[in-house]
């Protein structure tokens, strides 16, 4: 797995392709794209997700979509740069970096980017729900994860307090609706 | 008392049947230790020194006479018979059985409880004033807010994998009771000269190896404002706080680093996108909210049961001494809280047997309205208690071993599991609490040195709030030896401080004669009426040093 998380560790060079692809709830067909982690060179699949300097030097490729780590600090500047990307992943270094969620977030709900954002890295079933909620449409399961598992993690909860991206009303706003 | 909905309870028991399925492929090695590591966490399990413990919340300190029954059956089923109440106004179980504790979470489920982020890199159970609602000086009741944040919390899905975890603490009266001066966010509620409601948000306060008092981020936060604003704290936390040394990763390193100025910037231009914006409180959410937590229906007590309550005071010693120390002052006249005290030598301060549990919930129905509030000084209050029925109440809780009038004196001390239990800890504390509360158990000697607030914890990650003791023991390890190191002049309310390190640490066996060095000095050097904290502050560390490190 890559393991990026402070930058000076070296960085796996080999890009990653993940069997098992949550969309839209469900296990996707097939997964084209591959995630590579090597920020000096392209890789020579295609689709690709690359890192962010690669991918801004290379926009004429259509193939590529840029690869956010967990640490992307997400400027104006950048967010208006990315609506133009045909897809983002965004890292998740190990399962415990919970930045990951607030990028997503920020993503949908400030830079209105409304294309795919996927989940890559250390992603397993358990947090599913929680990336879904912050918009990621895609996530992309480690290897030695269910995917059978992940569709019961998918639908564990029908009741949420708070608005996420999908749902705007707040529970207490909800039930003060119902009650009137 | 909150009371679920046919949303909370569902989402509890969603809750147990996620955690069931997750232990299920934990047992079947789908789902790896380490995996499974932040999912038992966030649902209060614990791998510990001998067993698993897993701690139950007690939102804001809340509990109902049924619950209270309920965890004393758990405890009997489930444990040896007997729970720990925790500084977070938790309990804690100590002796589950990993398999059974989704069977646990169950039953609690069954009584509108759960565990459900007491432990975990996320936000904790927000605690509160033991006097929320009844206080003479409160000017906003707490509960309604704590149980705002409480579901505004509750399986965020941005905030369940934080850098560390995360505290808030929320006070609405005059005095701090709920030390939000040490939280990760504190909350003072307050009104303006209009009368409206505002709140005072600090953050990066905290305890643990790197004590620190909170900053102000904002003196007058519009209350509608209170999600949003949280949301922005913790999201510039989750963003910029540290992740590669989880000794540093609190939000008070993130603060202290950024200094409150830059935090405050970040803070407010996150909060400027999120403002106004959907989870922001209207009036109708609030006054919902606060359904929950009305006035009982207390009857009227005539003006001459309190003159018959005083006569009582001033010719029984024993009751005299019983008011004084564990009966607190109501906002009703005609009333009082009561605070049942868990101090005891022959059990760890905190500990309650499923017997007194029941016999708890008992006492709660029938003199104070079914309810019972967990403090996180580790005592239980009874909160509405009419003063005519004060003397039975006080009779009943002596025949429990409950009524010991030392609350607020040195013999009610704060203090971990320790060593005894903790797979953290370095020392034992547990042993040291009953050694002082054997040393000092002079009632004359307790009450001349007046209110003295005596913590302890077994290691640095300070859950028995040491550095906020007016007089704090650290256990520490040196080369596989325990030691104890004594701190002096902290404290938790208004004027919090954190405590200083009076020099070298000391043997187990030492520390009862240390301590009474220390009290020595203060009776020495007070003027008349001066707290021990006072004549600390006046004095300062030096004369005290200089007695206990003296040359025999």
């Amino acid at each position: 797995m890559p393991s990026n998380d402070t930058q000076t560790e070296a960085v796996e060079q080999t890009p990653v392709h993940v069997d098992h692809l949550i969309e839209n709830g469900e296990l996707a067909a097939e997964n084209a794209w591959c995630v590579s982690y090597d920020a000096e060179a392209l890789p020579e699949q295609r689709p690709a997700f690359v890192p962010l300097t690669l991918w801004q030097a290379n926009q004429d490729d259509n193939e590529l979509a840029p690869l956010l780590t967990s640490d992307t600090e997400l400027t104006t500047e950048l967010g208006s740069t990315l609506k133009g990307a045909s897809a983002i992943a965004v890292d998740f270094p190990a399962f415990t970096d919970g930045r990951g969620y607030t990028i997503a977030r920020l993503l949908r709900e400030r830079y209105g980017y409304t294309g795919e954002i996927r989940a890559v890295g250390d992603v397993l079933v358990d947090q599913l729900d929680y990336m879904r909620r912050c918009g990621f449409s895609t996530m992309a399961l480690r290897d030695d994860q269910h995917p059978e598992d992940a569709l019961r993690a998918l639908n564990a909860f029908s009741v949420r307090y708070q608005t996420d991206v999908k749902e705007r009303q707040a529970l207490f706003e909800k039930r003060l609706t119902a009650s009137h | 008392m909150y009371r679920y909905d046919i949303h909370d309870q569902t989402l509890v028991d969603e809750r147990v049947a996620q955690f069931r399925d997750q232990m299920e492929r934990y047992q079947a090695g789908r789902l790896g230790e380490e995996e499974f590591r932040p999912l038992r966490l966030q649902n209060g399990l614990y791998i510990q020194k001998h067993a698993p413990m897993l701690r139950i919340a007690i939102p804001y300190g809340m509990l109902a006479g049924a619950q209270l029954r309920a965890l004393a059956d758990i405890t009997r089923r489930y444990d040896r018979g007997y729970g720990h109440f925790t500084t977070r106004q938790n309990l804690q179980l100590n002796w589950p059985a990993l398999e059974d504790v989704p069977d646990i979470l169950a039953e609690l489920a069954k009584v509108q409880m759960h565990a459900i982020q007491t432990s975990g890199n996320c936000i904790r159970n927000t605690t509160s004033d033991q006097f929320a609602g009844i206080a003479n000086d409160e000017v906003e009741d707490p509960r309604p807010w704590c149980e705002l944040i409480r579901q505004w919390s509750t399986l965020h899905p941005e905030f369940a994998y934080l850098p560390r975890k995360f505290k808030i603490a929320v006070s609405g009266a005059a005095q701090d009771r709920a030390a939000i001066q040490v939280h990760d966010i504190g909350l003072r509620l307050w009104r303006n000269d209009d009368g409206e409601l505002r709140i005072k948000v600090l953050a990066g306060g905290g305890l643990g190896r790197t004590p620190m008092i909170g900053d102000v981020v904002r003196e007058d936060l519009p209350w509608q404002h209170l999600l949003t604003y949280l949301e922005a704290c913790v999201r510039v936390y989750n963003q910029f706080g540290r992740r590669d040394n989880k000794f540093k990763a609190r939000i008070k390193i993130l603060v202290k680093a950024l200094g409150i100025e830059e935090f405050r910037r970040r803070v407010d231009e996150e909060w400027a996108y999120l403002k106004d914006g959907p989870q922001t409180l209207n009036q109708a959410a609030v006054e919902a909210a606060k359904v929950h937590f009305p006035e009982p229906e207390r009857r009227p007590v005539a003006a001459s049961a309190t003159e018959d309550f005083d006569k009582l005071r001033s010719e029984n010693r024993s009751f005299a001494r019983f008011v004084t120390n564990n009966v607190t002052d109501h906002k009703v006249p005609g009333y009082k809280a009561v605070t049942l005290s868990l101090k005891r030598r022959e059990h760890a301060p905190g500990d309650v047997t499923a017997d007194q549990m029941e016999a708890v919930a008992d006492l709660a129905d029938r003199y104070s309205f079914g309810e019972v509030r967990v403090t996180h000084e580790q005592n239980l209050v009874l909160s509405d208690v009419p003063v005519d029925e004060l003397e039975a109440l006080w009779k009943e809780l002596d025949a429990l071993g409950m009524a010991n009038p030392t609350v607020g004196t040195l013999n009610d001390i704060i203090c971990c599991p320790g060593g005894d239990y903790c797979a953290l800890a370095n020392a034992v504390s547990i042993p040291i609490a009953q050694a002082l509360q054997e040393r000092f158990e002079d009632l004359d000697f307790l009450y001349d040195l007046g209110p003295l607030d005596l913590n302890i914890s077994g290691c640095m990650n300070a859950c028995g709030h040491h550095h906020v003791g007016h007089i704090g023991i650290l256990g520490v390890d040196k080369k596989g030896e325990e030691y104890y190191q004594i701190s002096i002049g902290g404290n938790s309310t208004d004027d919090a401080s954190l405590g200083k390190i009076l020099g070298p640490s000391f043997f187990r066996e030492d520390v009862p004669g240390v301590v009474e060095k220390v009290l020595e000095v203060y009776v020495a050097e007070r003027h008349e009426d001066e707290r021990f904290l006072d004549t600390y502050r006046r004095i300062g560390l030096k004369p005290f040093k200089e007695r206990v490190y003296a040359q025999q």
